[in-house]
């Protein structure tokens, strides 16, 4: 097989300038996609990062029902303490969570006792809430940083609302809330700190302790309106919402159906969708090199199957059995496809490098600065390698098959 | 034992609705180790003949053996490696590989068809090359030689394999009197120190006079043969 190759080589550099811009034609098609799954790769890993890091975690579980409402935070379908005894064993089982924050969500009117206005409002365990989404205390623009994340009795206001509201850190401001058993109740608060909008969910949120919140809604039970999960491992993310899930659907009530549910942070966040968006604009451009690539390689090993008709006439004349032919020109596509993915291994990995140094900006949301980091996993270079000289050695194979049963004599007889 | 035979072999082809008999009716034999020339013009059928010896194309009827074998049952397949284990071609544009030296050309066969060892190989190719007065010119690539010296490497190619039976179609069609006269030299050479047959077709009778038998080929039929020429 060596020696086929050998000689399979010597045959590609026969047409050298045929072969260079068939090279060059997979190398730019290839090194396309690998920029492209780079730079897109970490504009969706920094994006999803944000969302998961700074609001959602990445999973989230809530009471069966409460998701689909969740615009009007409804009080009525928080978890039980029951039930969440039940999350937290089931949690403290799977070794991939890291961390798991409860949180506490309502609806009220924000007062500075000048105007009024409406937020959302999270209660949360300041602790667990910054160990859960550890990009939250970067997202504090004014304030007192040190410390817990908010004190009982203090507030974080959403810039949006403080400059809407000319609220300032130090400000005492009015919470007002209607509790689930219709009784309104108002608490006030000193405004910690101002936090920067982040798009999507959480936009409008303001973040106060997990006690004030249940204080706030005389709640007189330990409820939680859901449970933000962060795990060791982000790409692990399907498979612990599997065994969550699985592990979640045990909880029934009266009638035996599930009372709990999880979801991902892509089920909760819109931006998900524009992940997804990424992920088919990336099948597209693979589909495209595939294009390339095989219409390239096919050209290629068509002329030369035309050129080299004689040729094939006398090493089959000679006894060469169609099969040994078949791969002659089989291995010149494949050579094809391995040379042109070496270099456009080695030019896109150059490029990728380029890039980080060059330390390109962007803004995503009200996000400016952010550095374009193209970054592509070992793995996704091997696949669209094993790819391109798949299709290259696939490209080759009509041709080649041509040239395989050819009839010698008439081959030979060819001018 | 005749190394191949013909007993009524006849050859039609069909073209444009037209049945064209190219081979007539024709018997004859070919000894081991004979150097043997089918000569006549241009359309005569020595081409034909050739390639059915060569097991390049079947007889429509008729029987045609060739060491022992008849060629009419082989298949597209067996055809292949009955041609890779006992027959050797020469042509008359030489048909030498453009990317390989003649080295490499002789050494084609044993890779694509053989599958010899490396060390077995180097033997048999040096050995030819010697043989065939090339071994200075090893490393040459067919565009770098004169025609003579493209036949003798092919010549070489065709004897690699331990062929029995080496046929050349006009071998010295593309070459000056002189060189046609060496390499006619050489085959018979060839066929002296290696036991080859030798079949060729030619319709130089100067070269046509250096075969040890001929037969007269006119109109697809055999019109005298198998006798032994009186050499000068």
């Amino acid at each position: 097989m060596l020696d086929v190759l050998k000689i399979a080589s010597r045959n590609l550099s026969r047409y050298r300038r045929r072969t260079f811009l068939t090279l060059l034609l997979i190398i730019i098609g290839m090194v396309a996609v690998v920029l492209f799954v780079a730079v897109t790769g970490s504009f969706k890993a920094m994006m999803v990062g944000q969302i998961t890091d700074s609001v959602l975690g990445h999973l989230e579980v809530h009471r069966k029902g409460y998701v689909a409402s969740i615009d009007n935070l409804p009080l009525n379908l928080n978890m039980q303490p029951r039930a969440m005894a039940k999350v937290e064993e089931a949690l403290g089982q799977l070794h991939a969570v890291e961390t798991f924050s409860p949180r506490v969500k309502l609806g009220a009117m924000f007062s500075n006792f000048v105007e009024t206005t409406s937020i959302r409002v999270n209660g949360i365990d300041p602790a667990r809430e910054a160990a859960t989404v550890p990009l939250l205390p970067g997202r504090m623009l004014e304030g007192r940083k040190e410390g817990p994340l908010v004190d009982k009795g203090e507030i974080l206001v959403p810039v949006l609302l403080a400059r809407g509201m000319k609220t300032k850190v130090g400000d005492t401001v009015v919470l007002v809330a209607t509790n689930r058993d219709g009784s309104v109740n108002g608490k006030t608060f000193v405004v910690r700190g101002v936090l920067e909008s982040i798009s999507g969910p959480g936009g409008r949120d303001g973040y106060i302790h997990i006690d004030d919140a249940r204080a706030l809604l005389r709640m007189q039970e330990l409820e939680v309106s859901e449970v933000a999960i962060r795990l060791k491992d982000a790409s692990r993310l399907a498979q612990v919402d599997a065994r969550l899930t699985d592990a979640l659907g045990a909880v029934t009530n009266e009638e035996g159906k599930p009372v709990l549910e999880v979801h991902t942070w892509a089920d909760l966040s819109p931006f998900a969708n524009l992940a997804r968006m990424i992920d088919v604009m990336t099948v597209f451009i693979k589909v495209l090199l595939v294009s390339i690539v095989l219409v390239s390689v096919m050209n290629v090993m068509i002329m030369a199957v035309y050129e080299r008709i004689r040729e094939i006439g006398t090493i089959s004349a000679m006894g060469t059995q169609p099969r040994r032919i078949l791969s002659l020109f089989l291995s010149e596509g494949l050579l094809l496809g391995l040379i042109g993915t070496a270099a456009s291994t080695l030019v896109s990995l150059a490029a990728i490098y380029a890039l980080n140094a060059w330390s390109i900006t962007f803004s995503f949301g009200t996000q400016q600065n952010l550095v374009l980091a193209p970054r592509i996993a070992a793995s996704e270079v091997a696949a669209i390698a094993a790819m391109v000289v798949g299709v290259a050695a696939a490209a080759s194979l009509q041709p080649a098959w041509k040239a395989s049963r050819l009839d010698p004599i008439t081959a030979l007889r060819h001018v | 034992m005749s190394l191949v035979r013909a007993d009524s072999l006849t050859k039609t082809y069909r073209s444009g609705g037209v049945e064209v008999e190219a081979i007539k009716n024709v018997e004859f034999a070919i000894e081991p180790a004979s150097f043997v020339a089918f000569v006549g013009p241009s359309g005569s059928g020595k081409t034909t003949l050739l390639n059915m010896i060569g097991c390049l194309d079947r007889p429509t009827s008729g029987r045609l053996e060739v060491l022992d074998t008849d060629i009419s049952a082989l298949d597209r397949r067996a055809a292949a490696r009955f041609r890779g284990q006992h027959l050797g071609f020469v042509f008359q544009d030489f048909n030498l590989i453009p990317v390989l030296t003649a080295y490499e050309n002789i050494e084609y066969p044993l890779i694509m068809v053989q599958d010899w060892s490396p060390q077995k190989r180097r033997e048999r190719v040096s050995r030819l090359l010697e043989a065939v007065g090339m071994a200075d010119q090893a490393g040459k690539r067919p565009d770098q030689m004169s025609g003579g010296q493209k036949q003798r490497v092919a010549v070489a190619r065709a004897l690699v394999s331990d062929t029995q039976l080496v046929l050349a179609d006009e071998p010295t069609a593309n070459l000056d009197h002189e060189t046609a006269h060496l390499i006619i030299a050489l085959m018979k050479r060839m066929r002296d120190e290696f036991g080859t047959t030798f079949v060729f077709s030619t319709h130089d009778p100067k070269v046509m006079s250096e075969a040890e038998v001929t037969f007269m080929v006119e109109d697809g039929r055999i019109v005298s043969g198998g006798r032994e020429v009186a050499h000068a």
